[in-house]
């Protein structure tokens, strides 16, 4: 049976994480800044009363800033530190690649992005970066 | 109460032991049903020996004979049923059963009259032990040798040790030339299992007779008006009420929001029904937080014990005195205060006390006495431990610190015997001369600081040299709801646990001279006294806001106070704890977040960590600042005062230091008692002092309906209020026009802002208040 993957893009790229990691996914929140913290911490997050810490995966993954944050969304993620929120462009499909397609993320690809990326699927239109869960959240370090 | 303690504790053992034991009775009759129809299961055979081991081991320390004896001869059945040596027959459950019933009936016996009564259970004994002998006569042969070694010790020794008669009931431990733990254990050894042999009846027959036999007493028991102990109260888990516990911090929280909201519509009905919820939420809290709640009692009933064996083992002698064992805290942090409770009590036997002849040689009694004393105050617990020994000399500590090479030799020097003392806390550090076994090897008191400080609790010591020392420990209540300070810095709105904060100061920009400066260290001088300043735009790393009005929170952090600048006070909240994720963990900073009442998240600031992070707890140059400060003070006089009116026009001055508060009380406040007008204040009764009488003022009273003006003031540690006409305004005076022109409860008079002022001497204003009401005051020296 092939996995599942909830994709989103970052600037312009796809990635996706595993269907099953994700708790949901929420329009654009306030947060609440945390003085002290690294960049790629947007702040805090009042999740029907669980506090949710938010990071732009753009900063994360060593991104250019996104100016319209019109359609960002946050996507929350469970790991093993309890629920992680990772802001995105844009929310995508739901895609159910073959696991013929899939293959580890070639050396060329920057450093910050291969540190999270745990495998790259080749889709018809165009490539799907599939995200560590637990890495692109910040909960383990990065390989 | 006239009920003696002792039997009063023994009351209490017993009923616990009732409830535990009815429990595990329920839970055995099930386990012997379902282990009849699973007759190999290991589990479930290793879980009904528990129980009844269980209840025969408190039933010997309760010196209840017969509940022993009968789960006694349960339990060797037992013990051979599970290391497989017999079958699980139906007699075999049946005979169980009837133990069960057994057991059942003395325990009820118990309930209701305290003793066992007096059936006979040598029939179901009997039973027990020919079961249990049937199968083991074919099994294996008892060997001889062991037989007679122990025989003669059978009858006068019921109370056994564990393990042995564990041992013994395996014949082929017993098989051993004299197994092991018989000849470290001698006379203790009872394996009646293996080696009695008395029942000459055929099983079958004792088997019959036994059914017969009138077991079951307590189905003919008189029914009981009184709730039984086992349906008095219940066994929740303690994961259960953990996540009630969160449930309702939700709900406080969602109560919060409703409430703000509620307030900003005008709809009556609306905040009715949001004052109820209010109520009830509140109720609900406090009634969820009290299923958590357990007497410290529990942690401490372990400490006697470990207090006796230490001073057998030291060669000391020491009592232990126990107030306020029902002092009671949220489970969670009982849990975590256990260790380090030992810990200290292991240390103060060890460190504090004495040898009894050092002790005679010093003019005490040989008996040491440690006290353990435990109490709530402003919604935090206060355990302090005492020992009456030889105290801590902070001259020793420093010389230790210098050759453990934790402090330079002029660091030490500088430091004040009150620093000194906390050296005890560093870690690697352990003044015990030698090492014994029990302490001193220095992992112990930073770890007990350490751990104390993770549940949001403060350690401090206090020692006299040869009188003893203090060990006071504050801990918070409960760690999941907290009253906390909302403040806001750079846009952002912190919680500052109240725990922390002692006072709030307001300083318009027009007094910005107050803030001062020591080589770069703001400064504020506080009734006196410096006080370090600590911005909270600086220690997060936002800029600095540009000066207008400050807010300062008083904060104490260890021994430490510090002014916390803020942009701004808000409200006091109860907030609901919440841990930080891991990204944001190591910061330091924040203790953890919480949702407000506007749904917004709020970080918590932690008091240590601040004080930490600006250097206020190691800052020597600003101790020393302060230290030169109050100096300079002592010897300028108390030139801080409070100006207030009198009657007739004229000014009197009090020192601001011994001020604490002003106050305006409604007439109708004022009681009598003797002579003595008093006011209800802070739970306890605030003395008056009326001015215009001490000084023999005299003019109209003035509107007899107005409130009056009260200045409560801190005399040595009581409180004292002064009845004035005004409160004028606090003047930094040069004292330099001064007579000693007396009019009375004063100490002269000086020409402040050109007029002449009368300087009140706090000992003599307070000498004329009636002894009954106000106790023991010192006896005072003039300033």
């Amino acid at each position: 049976m092939a996995e599942k993957f909830c994709t989103f893009l970052l600037d312009g790229h796809l990635f996706g994480v595993p269907v099953e990691n994700v708790q949901e996914v929420l329009r654009s929140q306030r947060v609440t800044a945390v003085p002290l913290a690294p960049a790629e911490i947007r702040g805090l997050l009042n999740l029907r009363g669980q506090i949710v810490t938010t990071i732009d995966l753009r900063t994360r993954l060593g991104l250019p800033p996104n100016d319209d944050e019109s359609s960002a969304v946050n996507v929350v993620v469970r790991t093993v530190d309890g629920a992680v929120s990772l802001v995105v462009d844009r929310i995508g499909h739901v895609l159910e690649p073959p696991a013929a397609s899939f293959e580890p993320a070639p050396d060329t690809v920057p450093a910050a992005v291969r540190a999270l990326v745990e495998q790259v699927c080749k889709l018809d239109d165009g490539l799907l970066l599939v995200l560590d869960t637990e890495r692109a959240a910040g909960v383990v370090a990065a390989a | 109460m006239a009920i003696d303690p002792a039997m009063d504790d023994m009351a209490e053992i017993i009923q616990e032991f009732l409830v535990e034991s009815h429990e595990n009775l329920d839970q055995l009759d099930h386990d012997l049903v379902e282990l009849e129809q699973d007759p190999g299961s290991r589990d479930l055979l290793s879980s009904v020996f528990r129980t009844i081991h269980t209840i025969k081991g408190t039933s010997g320390f309760l010196a209840f004979h017969q509940l022993e004896s009968v789960t006694h001869v349960g339990e060797n059945l037992l013990s051979r049923l599970r290391d497989g040596e017999l079958a699980m027959t139906p007699r075999v459950t049946s005979g169980l059963l009837e133990m069960v019933d057994a057991v059942r009936s003395l325990l009820g016996d118990i309930e209701r009259t305290g003793a066992e009564g007096d059936h006979d259970h040598s029939a179901l004994i009997a039973l027990l032990t020919a079961l249990q002998e049937g199968k083991q006569a074919v099994a294996a042969e008892p060997p001889a040798v062991t037989t007679d070694d122990v025989q003669d010790d059978v009858e006068e020794t019921p109370q056994t040790t564990e393990d042995v008669v564990e041992d013994a009931a395996e014949p082929d431990v017993v098989d051993e030339p004299v197994a092991e733990p018989t000849a470290e254990v001698e006379d203790v050894v009872v394996p009646d299992v293996a080696v009695e042999a008395p029942v000459e009846a055929p099983v079958e027959t004792v088997a019959e007779a036994a059914v017969e036999a009138p077991v079951d007493a307590a189905a003919d028991a008189p029914a009981d008006v009184r709730r039984s102990a086992a349906d008095s109260t219940i066994r929740v888990d303690v994961d259960l009420l953990d996540s009630l516990m969160n449930l309702v911090g939700e709900l406080v929280l969602t109560r919060n929001q409703l409430v703000q909201r509620a307030a900003t519509r005008k709809d009556p009905e609306l905040l009715r029904t949001t004052h109820r919820l209010n109520l009830i939420a509140g109720e609900l809290q406090e009634g969820v937080m009290k299923t958590r709640m357990q007497p410290i009692d529990t942690v401490w009933n372990k400490l006697p014990r470990v207090v006796r064996d230490l001073s057998v083992q030291l060669g000391k002698q020491v009592k232990v005195q126990m107030e306020g064992r029902d002092t009671e805290l949220d489970k969670t942090i009982l849990e975590s205060v256990k260790d380090p409770l030992t810990h200290l009590v292991r240390n103060a036997v060890d460190h504090g006390i004495e040898t009894p002849e050092t002790r005679v040689a010093a003019g005490k009694p040989a008996e040491g006495t440690l006290t353990l004393r435990a109490f709530h105050e402003g919604g935090q617990v206060n355990i302090e431990i005492c020992d009456d020994g030889a105290g801590i000399d902070p001259q020793r500590l420093r010389d230790r610190a210098v050759s453990r090479g934790i402090l330079t030799p002029d660091a030490a020097a500088r430091m004040t015997d009150r620093e000194a003392l906390g050296l005890i806390f560093a870690p690697g550090f352990s003044t015990a001369e030698k090492v014994t076994n029990v302490s001193g090897r220095g992992v112990g008191m930073d770890v007990v600081k350490t751990n104390i400080e993770k549940i949001g609790g403060l350690v401090d010591v206090h020692s006299e040299p040869g009188a003893g020392s203090t060990i006071r420990v504050k801990i918070p209540l409960t760690l999941a709801i907290i009253p906390a300070l909302m403040i806001s810095a750079g846009g952002n709105r912190y919680a500052m646990p109240q725990v922390n904060l002692l006072e709030l100061v307001r300083i318009d920009g027009t007094q910005g001279t107050l803030v001062e400066d020591i080589q770069g260290t703001p400064v504020y001088r506080l009734r006196g006294r410096l006080l370090p300043l600590v911005s909270l735009r600086e220690q997060l790393g936002l800029p600095e806001a540009e000066a207008g009005t400050t807010y300062i929170a008083v904060l104490q952090a260890d021994d430490r106070q510090f002014g916390l600048v803020v942009d701004d006070i808000n409200d006091t909240e109860e907030i609901v704890v919440k841990p930080l994720g891991k990204h944001l963990r190591h910061l330091g900073l924040f203790a953890g977040a919480t949702i407000m009442g506007d749904g917004q998240v709020a970080l918590i600031l932690d008091a240590i960590a601040l004080a930490r992070g600006a250097g206020v707890l190691s800052d020597a140059a600003v101790q020393k600042a302060d230290r030169e400060a109050a100096e300079r003070q002592a010897a300028h006089e108390r030139s801080q005062l409070l100006l207030v009116g009198l009657g007739d026009g004229r000014q009197a001055a009090l020192p601001l230091a011994h001020v604490d508060r002003l106050e305006e009380f409604p007439r109708e406040r004022i009681e009598r008692i003797g002579h003595q007008d008093v006011v209800q204040y802070r739970a306890g009764l605030l003395p008056l002092v009326h001015m215009d009488g001490v000084f023999g003022a005299h003019g109209s009273q003035g509107d007899e309906d107005a409130p009056v003006n009260v200045v409560v003031c801190d005399h040595r540690g009581v409180q004292v209020g002064f009845v004035v006409r005004q409160i004028l305004d606090t003047v930094d005076a040069e004292l330099s026009v001064r007579s000693r022109l007396d009019t009375g409860g004063h100490r002269g008079s000086a020409v402040i802002n050109g007029k002449v002022t009368e300087l009140v001497d706090m000992g003599r204003a307070v000498a004329g208040l009636d002894p009954a009401v106000f106790g023991d005051v010192p006896e005072t020296v003039g300033v």
